[in-house]
């Protein structure tokens, strides 16, 4: 209710104020007084996630006051301090609880609540992982908002361009409610600055709601090798591979040469050939790197949803005919198993 | 505690997976009519799970599944197809058809939490999103607005004990993780979860016999408010396909001139 209050009031000021000649500029610096927006950050033992950045990048997007939000066991001293290089951050929201480390959204909702409520923020951002993704729309749910999920574009404070069905439609949709609750997609925010800032950390409310879910373990697959949503190339195995040995034989000396992270399509993951948290598309991850280099994918839509934004598309199949082709800038048919340690040994010795 | 299982299942019609969507000429959506629909494959999913925490036969055992889904007349369809797979009943919920996606994940959520109040459930399986909107928001708001715990994006979920202990591994980024929470809770699933099983055609003819209801939104006290304005719907930018290369010294030459490499 205290928001609807305010941002009625604000709109009537501002409608107020905006005459029809040079209304444009005028709006924008109103705007710039009146919204404020708060990046929900990631954070795992101390260090910001990839997720931050695009949260971070799309907040300063908006143009209002940005202050970053991160909770955990002592960030002050470390993804606090991080988050205050930032260039464009006006403030570091920080509550210092081992409770929160894990971002479990049973408690981290109420937590973000307690404090959106206290700062009176109009916009709140968090990046399309798997953090933001549970926690916001629990977030949203509890101030009564609806979410606008994964935009990859911002037309104006409450105007958001988002895909939809997996990347075949592009919506541009309009909120009418007072808080905007966003998630945005990595691969299209990501020119936040991360030296220069000198923000103030503040401590943030911390209403130490319960947990009702207890963290039990997890497993990550660890890798020396780029990580695949922020790579700036990307090689990609699909179902051509035949088997978890070949995809292992061929596509690791192949990301080696290139200093490439490795993808895989969901036939792949399926069937075996590669970890789930490898996969690429409108069920896996989003990826958009400099280069994607596709063997043995036949480019079903699914999987051309998570790609498509790829600067440069190159493709190895043996099928001509395949839909990876019609989108491909480069495309080779042939034996991949020919082909892949040819091109790992020309470009090894390039 | 917890005596039984009673889940409720969540199920949405959408365009099918395999069709490619074409968008109308208004720009104001996707065409429907005449294309073909399916249920979402994520809810597929969360059925076959229903089904299978029954015959698993664990600590708790499962005393009803109900399956619900929102939409137009078409729904029932969708809805009989989630009871030949197992579920027991159904709740359609009348909303008129409308090519802007149906409710907005909120209102379902609201939807869900009257029923899920009014129906005593103490467990709710919906797909981790639909393939139409992609928004992926339903089920941690239901967890939100009914305070309850919530795993999302689970690749396998496990009834510990008579006391309703779950324990829940999903996906999260580079890996999975492994949670522990007590009933009543929500899951949302993920591919990785189980392997949906076809209905048999006995079964359909079963489902055909099952209760179906139909309710309304007003029947539950919840009001389709729409916060969301939909200004317009357009295609991807396409992309062009470069040609092909005869060969891997032509792949990596063409690769440099597009400064990829």
């Amino acid at each position: 209710m205290v928001f609807a209050a305010r941002t009625s009031v604000l709109r009537a000021a501002r409608a107020q104020f905006t005459p029809s000649r040079a209304a444009f500029a005028f709006n924008q610096s109103a705007l710039a007084r009146l919204l404020s927006t708060l990046a929900v950050l990631e954070q795992r033992d101390g260090k910001l996630q990839s997720s931050s950045v695009s949260a971070i990048s799309a907040a300063l997007k908006l143009g209002g006051p940005v202050t970053a939000f991160v909770a955990g066991a002592g960030v002050k001293g470390t993804s606090a301090a991080e988050a205050a290089k930032y260039k464009g951050v006006e403030n570091v929201v920080a509550v210092e609880n081992e409770a929160y480390e894990k971002g479990l959204p049973e408690n981290y909702a109420p937590l973000l609540v307690e404090n959106i409520k206290k700062g009176e923020y109009t916009h709140i951002i968090a990046g399309h992982s798997a953090f933001g993704k549970s926690l916001l729309p629990r977030v949203a749910a509890l101030l009564d908002v609806q979410q606008v999920s994964d935009i990859t574009a911002i037309e104006s404070e409450d105007t958001f361009v988002r895909p939809i069905y997996a990347g075949n439609a592009i919506l541009t949709v309009q909120s009418t409610d007072p808080i905007k609750v966003i998630t945005v997609r990595g691969t299209a925010f990501q020119d936040a600055d991360a030296t220069g800032g000198s923000a103030s950390i503040t401590d943030g409310a911390d209403p130490n709601a319960p947990a009702q879910t207890e963290w039990v373990s997890e497993e990550l697959s660890k890798s020396e090798r780029p990580d695949l949503a922020t790579a700036s190339r990307v090689v990609s195995g699909g179902r051509g591979l035949k088997s978890k040995e070949e995809f292992d034989r061929l596509m690791i000396p192949l990301a080696d040469s290139l200093g490439a992270a490795i993808g895989a399509s969901r036939a792949a993951v399926d069937s075996g050939f590669a970890d789930n948290s490898l996969q690429v598309g409108q069920t896996g991850k989003n990826v958009a790197p400099q280069l994607y280099l596709s063997v043995g994918i036949s480019g079903a839509i699914q999987h051309l949803a998570g790609m498509k934004d790829s600067k440069v598309i190159a493709a190895i199949n043996k099928d001509g005919d395949a839909p990876i082709f019609q989108v491909a800038d480069v495309g080779l048919v042939g034996d991949l198993f020919e082909k892949v340690p040819e091109l790992t040994e020309k470009v090894k010795s390039a | 505690m917890a005596s039984g299982l009673r889940i409720l299942v969540p199920v949405k019609r959408v365009i099918d997976y395999a069709i490619k969507p074409r968008i109308n000429k208004t720009q104001t959506g996707v065409e429907t009519a005449g294309v073909k629909h399916s249920l979402n494959p994520f809810d597929e999913l969360s059925v076959e799970e229903a089904v299978r925490l029954r015959e698993r036969k664990g600590p708790l055992k499962v005393e009803n599944i109900l399956a619900l889904s929102a939409g137009g007349p078409k729904c029932a369809d969708t809805l009989r197809t989630a009871m030949a797979m197992g579920a027991d009943r159904a709740f359609h919920i009348d909303v008129p058809d409308s090519n802007d996606g149906g409710l907005e994940p909120l209102t379902v959520a609201k939807t869900l939490r009257a029923v899920v109040e009014k129906e005593n459930i103490n467990l709710v399986l919906l797909g981790k999103q639909a393939i139409d909107g992609d928004q992926g928001q339903t089920g941690q708001m239901l967890a939100g607005l009914l305070g309850w715990p919530q795993a999302t994006q689970a690749s396998k979920v496990e009834i510990k004990d008579e006391a309703g202990t779950v324990e829940v591994t999903h996906e999260v980024d580079g890996g999975v993780e492994t949670l522990k929470a007590k009933l009543p809770m929500i899951i949302t699933t993920d591919l990785r979860l189980n392997e949906p099983r076809y209905a048999s055609l006995p079964n359909i003819m079963k489902a055909k016999k099952k209760p179906l209801e139909k309710k309304t939104l007003a029947d539950l006290g919840v009001e389709d408010k729409r916060r969301l304005k939909t200004l317009k719907v357009t295609e991807p930018p396409a992309r062009q396909g470069g040609g092909k290369v005869e060969d891997v010294d032509g792949l990596i030459s063409k690769l440099k001139e597009l400064g990829a490499l």
